[in-house]
């Protein structure tokens, strides 16, 4: 998508704005800090276009209704921080398991428990791999800055429709609070690039929702449209129905899985910034990574060739790419605002064990003189 | 000529999970005469359940249908009908699914008032994982988990949904199958949250330990602790807690509908209309 349009504005407004231009309109939420920006504006600007936004009485039905319009054939939408991700979670896994989709925001706070509600924190990142019970795979977005904020929000509706589950859009304290300038794409744009789910539009005595090939998703027709068929959360056969057949169980939750790993190549998005001459590899997201940005500048100041690896599709994650480059440097540093939860997963990707590490979790953003200090360290 | 519940049935569904005798098949019955005298479209309809025996009631009738977690029917069922307010909307619910887990959509439901009818099969247990303590189980039963007499006090679901504000609210017995069907084809004509609670039996997971082994006995036993709400208003105060009022126990007909308030809403944000201010609503506080 190109940036033209140039807003000023907040990540957690522009999540919202998103949602609304690339057709989502239908929002069930509640109020969680440091997220609940999203549901405000929202609430507004979905009934300016005939939508609907609903605060329900607790996260688990927040979840639950937006699920419910999914099922129905809207594009929706719902919103959370850390302690919500937690209730929300077995609905995710009947969206996964009945292949609904939607988009979850979720603004990460210092956790675990109620943690710092107001406090920056990257420590969402392993849940979103698998917030629920149960095998599947997830798919999980990463904003790294404000224009981001609107950009990732609108690939993951196109994404939700194309694999028909959940996708995850994380932000984090720091970039769902900041406010500033951003350069987006136009409405027009965001609509030309709507990708709607898929429909059957033959006999409806023919329709076999998940009756799909099995690197595909299920194809589910919106309610109310003469295709009347069954979700459930149990294991289901090609029509919907309860079954524990021993191959049909055997074949869904494959197909749960090669759906999404057989088409990574349509999810994976990262940047490079400054790798190509680099002697030293950081490897962060989200916000963490507007400070990595600058300490890279400030180092190649000082004569320290170092670059930066930004995934902004963490799940799945880019393995190949992330092998690569532990081919290439020795010297790789992850810089996270946990205890070190995507170093986990660069470790599995690089085969590598003598990865460093820079973290924190006392609610603080990085600064680049963290970054700085730790990279002259190595 | 005999009804054609054929029409209504997703027939190669068929024979139910339901254990013999079981009131849920008189409950989806009554059900579906109740769409057909209401002549809605197939298309139309949406039928949602949660978990437990009363959960598989959406996988037995040809509507679009969905067997959705735990206690959470209503909240799915919300974004259903807010998406789509001009369809029908129907959950169906047991007592440990729509009181216990999902208690809390259950008077939240009620209270929005949103145009959907909530059906509740009260069995007095949980029946699908073998005999639980529900909070309708009476004190003093013997359920697996209080194997010596449940002490958790019951409560009265249809208390429940009239204070949390549903505008109709009903109970009804599957002893009687055509009150059922009335009361049903009333609750869904009705504009607004409806909850209609219908006394069944589970002589298999409640019945077998708690002296009434049999279908029959278990039917006595619920007609022993209700009666019609025209009777039972007539009882003496301190008798009043010892039985279950049957029929219609309140309609609302005022009562503002939630879609019809949300367009309300849909108005004043594209500036057809002001704010909403109390003076639109009938009751101020």
């Amino acid at each position: 998508m190109s940036a033209t349009r140039e807003v000023v504005s907040t990540g957690n407004d522009l999540a919202a704005m998103a949602a609304v231009d690339a057709g989502c309109r239908f929002f069930g939420g509640y109020p969680l800090t440091p997220s609940s920006e999203v549901m405000h504006t929202i609430s507004d600007l979905l009934p300016k276009v005939g939508g609907t936004a609903i605060q329900m009485e607790d996260e688990i039905a927040g979840v639950a209704a937006a699920i419910g319009a999914g099922m129905a054939g809207v594009r929706t939408l719902t919103a959370t921080s850390g302690p919500g991700m937690s209730l929300k979670a077995e609905n995710l896994g009947l969206a996964q398991m009945a292949e609904v989709p939607l988009v979850v925001v979720n603004v990460m706070r210092g956790g675990p428990s109620t943690g710092l509600p107001t406090r920056v924190a990257q420590g969402d990142v392993s849940q979103a791999k698998n917030p629920s019970h149960g095998d599947y795979k997830s798919i999980t977005l990463c904003a790294g800055n404000l224009a981001e904020c609107y950009t990732e929000t609108v690939r993951a509706f196109n994404l939700a429709d194309r694999f028909m589950q959940p996708v995850i859009v994380l932000l984090d304290e720091t970039i769902g609070h900041m406010h500033g300038k951003a350069m987006i794409p136009t409405i027009e744009e965001v609509k030309e690039g709507i990708v709607p789910r898929k429909v059957f539009e033959g006999n409806p005595e023919d329709y076999k929702p998940y009756d799909a090939p099995q690197d595909q998703p299920a194809v589910l027709n919106p309610m109310f449209t003469g295709y009347r068929y069954h979700y459930t959360g149990l294991h289901h056969d090609a029509d919907g129905f309860p079954t524990e057949e021993i191959e049909t169980c055997r074949k869904l939750i494959d197909r749960l899985f090669r759906k999404v790993d057989d088409h990574k190549d349509e999810i994976e998005s990262n940047e490079e910034y400054m790798l190509d001459d680099a002697e030293v590899l950081l490897i962060g997201y989200g916000s963490a990574s507007l400070a990595i940005k600058e300490a890279v500048n400030l180092l190649r100041e000082d004569g320290i060739k170092a670059g930066l690896f930004r995934p902004i599709t963490l799940w799945p994650s880019p393995e190949e790419r992330i092998f690569e480059l532990g081919q290439k440097f020795d010297k790789v540093l992850v810089v996270e605002l946990n205890q070190g939860q995507y170093l986990e997963e660069v470790q599995r990707c690089m085969g590598r064990r003598d990865i460093n590490k820079l973290t924190k979790t006392n609610g603080r953003p990085f600064s680049p003189a963290d970054i700085i200090e730790k990279v002259k360290e190595l | 000529m005999a009804f054609n519940y054929d029409k209504y049935l997703r027939t190669n569904k068929m024979p139910t999970l339901w254990c013999w005798g079981c009131g849920d098949g008189v409950i989806l019955k009554a059900f579906i005469r109740a769409i057909d005298k209401l002549g809605w479209d197939k298309d139309d309809i949406c039928v949602v359940s949660g978990i437990g025996c009363s959960g598989r009631f959406s996988s037995y009738v040809d509507f679009n249908t969905v067997h959705t977690t735990h206690g959470r029917t209503i909240a799915f069922a919300t974004g259903i009908k807010l998406a789509n307010p001009d369809k029908h909307v129907i959950c169906v619910a047991g007592d440990g699914d729509g009181l216990a887990i999902g208690g809390n959509h259950t008077i939240h439901g009620c209270r929005r008032n949103i145009d959907m009818t909530l059906i509740l099969i009260n069995n007095f247990i949980y029946g699908l994982t073998n005999s639980q303590t529900s909070p309708t189980t009476p004190q003093g039963f013997w359920t697996v988990s209080q194997k010596v007499g449940n002490i958790d006090p019951t409560f009265d679901g249809c208390k429940l949904a009239e204070a949390a504000g549903a505008s109709f609210v009903a109970r009804e017995l599957v002893a009687a199958p055509k009150k059922l069907e009335k009361v049903l084809v009333q609750a869904m004509e009705h504009k607004g949250f409806s909850y209609v609670e219908v006394l069944s039996n589970c002589h298999i997971n409640l019945g077998r330990k708690n002296k009434m082994q049999s279908a029959m006995a278990n039917l006595d036993w619920i007609d022993s602790i209700s009666m019609s709400k025209k009777k039972w208003d007539n009882l003496p105060e301190e008798e009043k807690k010892n039985y279950l009022p049957t029929g219609i126990l309140k309609q609302d007909t005022e009562a503002p509908e939630y879609c019809d308030m949300y367009k309300e809403v849909q108005k004043a944000q594209q500036g057809e209309r002001g704010k909403l201010t109390q003076d639109d609503f009938a009751k101020k506080i």
